[in-house]
């Protein structure tokens, strides 16, 4: 089954790029690790989700490329036609002349209703495509007006008109210290939104990655390409082709589906994170070597300590005892020290996987009380390796970990709504102070549900 | 691609309006060089309307080098100028060229596909300028309401040689308060401690290498200006640096772009604060080419210095509503987020905005540069200005000194001036509130209680 992507605003086509580009350059990676006959295999598999093909044998993105100015898609495009591997369809963008302003409501309001029309039309091009359909993945950021709003507006007809089909957000958590002044005024009204049109909203921080750059891969100067290229290898991990069972052969035919049904037991529910492990600097990779029992170890000290990298993890944290209350209901407040779960996803890959022990993620004192670890834990196991590493683990997981930013964000904003800033650029597009409350009670209602797992 | 409609009105925003242009050709050669939106690029800047009441500036730049850039059906010209008097500008020639005016915007605006702002570059204390300067916005914004108006405005010094620029300029100040959506204010003599300033460095020897020619922030090509480049020249080449780098991120490609609707959005958190404090960096730029990040992170450092401001104003030891920085060329997220880091904790901003940063990062450096920074605050830094031209104002107005020269033009009375007086009292009140909440500590407010 395939994936269409939509990619909003210029860091949604600047990220889109470079996942397309990974998961391109995986599955052509020659040092697969595994035999000829199932690197094949991997590459169709991969070539079927994410690519369709034209008459002369070039794959082409299976994307809809969305901006509201036209410097980025074209830039996105020619970066694309450049490589001569891959390229995004001639007709497959949509484009105006005056970007949103990094208004929310522009985006929402104005874009969204004047190009509905046009927008939906190409993705029902992109759909008619696919042989058959898992899903939506919209690439798109939260501080913006493009992606933000527009993205909330497209989200939510993509809920009408493919009331079917699943839909992931892949969402960009701007920096703490500001890109743009409104950027929690439209985090706040795009969660809000997306929450009740998504099925699920997977969360990238660009402070978290920002550090990844700097403390692993050891670039001197990070640039968003840079920022925007590790977070394609994490989803590249998490949406290249693996086996849909132990033992098995055959590659999962619904990779949205079978993420959802693992990971969103319950639509109050859905934020959910990925870790990955080891993240490192090409030229370093040849200078390791890892055992699954290590990585696994750091993987999930990561998880319950809240970690989002493999430097500087706190090992004094760990899970509640059995049969012991837990320690106190989680405050945001105080010092949160133990990261609980609703459901975990551990997805390994590369040599010797098969003899992979995850039996320490079983472990209930992860998880929530609700759920069994039968039904909250599973892990996909795939003998082909990732790009050039032999060995490489991947984590999703619906868990609080992303309580604490979110709670940030919402304080934020809240404390620049009781000042009324900003709010008349807001109300000239019909977004009123009503739809800014409704917004906090959703998000409020949210971060109190993590908080009481 | 969006556009901008260039109205440059009276002699002062003429002569800067010129440098302007100068500059942009010059930036638009060195980039078609290597061939990137081309097309593009070139209509940005196609939009111009030249006015003003009397011909000699105007005939100047028609018979100099620029006179191929401009057509003889952009300009509104008139013979007699007017008298330094707010009101004729405002009053006479406002309601003589009110449709040649309309029909000539009208004309530019059809050739834009996506007009997105106008430019209106005057000065504050003459008449010209600052009179029919301000009778334009009215007219824009009635005609193009959904476009956004920047001004440019120059504010007369204290030694200004205009008698009545204080009346030229309240007067102008309430038009700009209630119709513009973001003024840049910038004083002369700024302007003249920054020439004077690069002049000490240049001609003291001080620096090891030689500057780049074309760096200093206050040259011109050297094709337009044949004579010997006097004080203003240098201090127009200024502004037109600054209208270029904030155009920049709209016209050249880079990785964290920022359109100029933007610019409104982020940094007037309510209609009426709409006045930015603008500071541009570096001034000049060594021949070594190696730029060590030292140097780089100087740049960020002086953006925030009394000394770059290009008006009287220490951001500093104000409060920050908002700030913007608008950078160019070789720098990356990285190297932005550090300095952002690095300043925060000796700056004070808004207990409502502690993160009010607005960034931008365009690839394409200016002509002579590898790197460089524009920043935009909405500071309570501006409220000196306004508070001094309020005192000059006060004191020939208790005199009614000049008063005739205004109040014989029709349409003219006191009450014309004593709203004037109480639409900037307005204004300075609210930046002395805001100046109220600096040394009180941030709290959070108490959040919604939701059950669960």
């Amino acid at each position: 089954m395939s994936i269409v992507t939509v990619q909003l605003g210029q860091c949604g086509n600047q990220i889109g790029f470079e996942v397309f580009d990974a998961l391109f350059n995986d599955s052509h990676c020659p040092r697969g690790l595994c035999s000829k006959r199932e690197n094949e295999a991997y590459q169709a598999s991969c070539k079927e989700r994410f690519f369709s093909e034209e008459e002369n044998g070039v794959p082409l993105a299976r994307a809809v490329l969305v901006d509201m100015e036209p410097k980025v898609i074209n830039q996105t495009l020619s970066k694309a036609a450049r490589s001569g591997r891959w390229k995004y369809g001639q007709h497959s963008c949509f484009c105006q002349k005056q970007g949103s302003g990094n208004n929310w409501a522009y985006g929402y309001s104005v874009h969204g209703p004047r190009h509905e029309e046009s927008i939906m039309n190409l993705i029902q091009k992109e759909v008619e495509k696919c042989d058959s359909l898992s899903g939506f993945f919209i690439i798109m950021s939260m501080a913006g007006g493009t992606g933000s709003g527009l993205g909330a507006f497209i989200t939510q007809n993509l809920q009408d008109q493919y009331s079917s089909a699943l839909k992931m957000n892949q969402i960009i958590w701007p920096y703490g210290t500001g890109e743009v002044i409104v950027q929690n005024y439209n985090s706040v009204l795009t969660l809000s939104h997306l929450y009740r049109s998504s099925d699920a909203l997977l969360v990238h921080e660009n402070d978290a990655v920002h550090k990844i750059c700097a403390k692993l891969m050891n670039i001197k100067q990070i640039s968003f390409c840079d920022i925007n290229q590790v977070l394609a290898h994490q989803l590249g991990s998490v949406f290249q082709p693996t086996y849909s069972g132990e033992g098995s052969f055959h590659y999962r035919r619904n990779p949205l589906g079978d993420l959802m049904e693992n990971l969103v037991p319950h639509p109050e529910f859905k934020m959910l994170g990925v870790r990955n492990i080891p993240q490192m600097s090409e030229n370093s990779l040849a200078y390791s070597t890892f055992t699954w029992a290590g990585l696994l170890k750091h993987l999930r000290q990561m998880l319950i300590s809240n970690a989002k990298m493999e430097d500087g993890i706190d090992w004094q944290v760990r899970p509640p005892l059995l049969g012991l209350p837990p320690l106190g209901k989680m405050s945001v407040n105080r010092e949160i020290h133990f990261n609980t779960s609703i459901a975990n996803l551990v997805i390994l890959r590369g040599k010797d996987v098969h003899s992979a022990d995850v039996g320490a993620f079983k472990d209930p004192a992860l998880y929530t009380s609700w759920l069994e670890p039968v039904h909250a834990f599973n892990v996909w196991k795939t003998q082909r390796a990732f790009r050039k590493y032999e060995k490489s683990a991947a984590l999703v997981s619906n868990s609080q970990s992303l309580v604490k930013p979110l709670d940030r964000i919402v304080g934020k904003a809240w404390n620049m709504f009781a000042s009324r800033a900003y709010l008349h650029q807001y109300t000239k597009f019909g977004i009123e102070e009503e739809d800014f409350l409704d917004s906090f009670t959703l998000l409020e209602q949210v971060i109190a549900s993590y908080c009481n797992l | 691609m969006t556009q901008s409609v260039v109205v440059q009105v009276g002699q002062c925003g003429n002569q800067i309006g010129c440098c302007f242009w100068d500059l942009a050709l010059r930036e638009h050669a060195a980039v078609n060089k290597k061939g990137i939106y081309d097309e593009a690029i070139s209509s940005f800047f196609r939009n111009a309307v030249l006015i003003d009441m009397e011909e000699g500036v105007v005939n100047e730049i028609l018979q100099g080098p620029l006179r191929d850039v401009f057509d003889s059906k952009q300009l509104i010209t008139d013979i007699s100028g007017s008298g330094n008097n707010w009101a004729v500008g405002h009053k006479v020639f406002g309601s003589l060229y009110q449709e040649k005016i309309l029909e000539k915007l009208r004309k530019s605006a059809e050739h834009c596909d996506c007009l997105q702002c106008f430019f209106i570059i005057h000065s504050m204390g003459g008449g010209t300028g600052s009179g029919l300067g301000t009778f334009l916005l009215k007219v824009l914004e009635d005609e193009f309401p959904e476009v956004y108006r920047f001004v440019t405005s120059i504010y007369p010094s204290g030694e200004d040689d205009v008698i009545t620029s204080p009346y030229n300029s309240i007067l102008a100040m309430k038009e700009l308060n209630e119709h513009a959506d973001c003024v840049l204010p910038i004083d002369n003599q700024s302007l003249f401690d920054i020439i004077s300033k690069i002049d000490v460095m240049v001609n003291s020897g001080k620096l090891g290498a030689a500057i780049k020619p074309k760096s200093l922030v206050t040259s011109s090509t050297g094709v337009f200006k044949k004579r010997q480049e006097k004080p203003f020249d240098a201090m127009n080449n200024i502004v037109a640096n600054l209208l270029l780098n904030l155009t920049s991120s709209a016209r050249f490609e880079g990785s964290l772009n920022m359109d100029l609707n933007e610019i409104s959005m982020n940094l007037v958190p309510f209609p009426q604060l709409h006045y930015l404090v603008s500071s541009l960096t570096p001034l000049y730029t060594l021949a070594d080419v190696n730029i060590p990040p030292r140097r780089l992170d100087q740049m960020f450092s002086d953006a925030f210095s009394k000394d770059h401001q290009l008006i009287r104003a220490d951001p500093r030891h104000s409060l920050y509503l908002a700030c913007a920085l608008m950078v160019r060329g070789n720098v990356q997220i990285s190297d932005l987020r550090r300095n952002i880091e690095r300043l925060k904790p000796s700056l004070q901003f808004v207990s409502w905005n502690q993160e009010g940063w607005k960034t931008s990062l365009c690839s394409v450096p200016p002509v002579g540069h590898s790197h460089s920074l524009l920043a935009l605050a909405n500071n309570t830094c501006v409220k000196p200005t306004f508070v001094e031209l309020k005192e000059r104002f006060i004191r020939l107005y208790k005199k009614k000194a000049h008063l005739h020269h205004y109040l014989q033009i029709e349409g003219m009375e006191e009450s014309c001036f004593s709203e004037a007086v109480s639409s900037l009292s307005a204004l300075i009140q609210e930046y002395n509130q805001l100046d109220a909440t600096k040394s009180m500590p941030v709290e959070d407010l108490p959040r919604l209680n939701v059950a669960v």
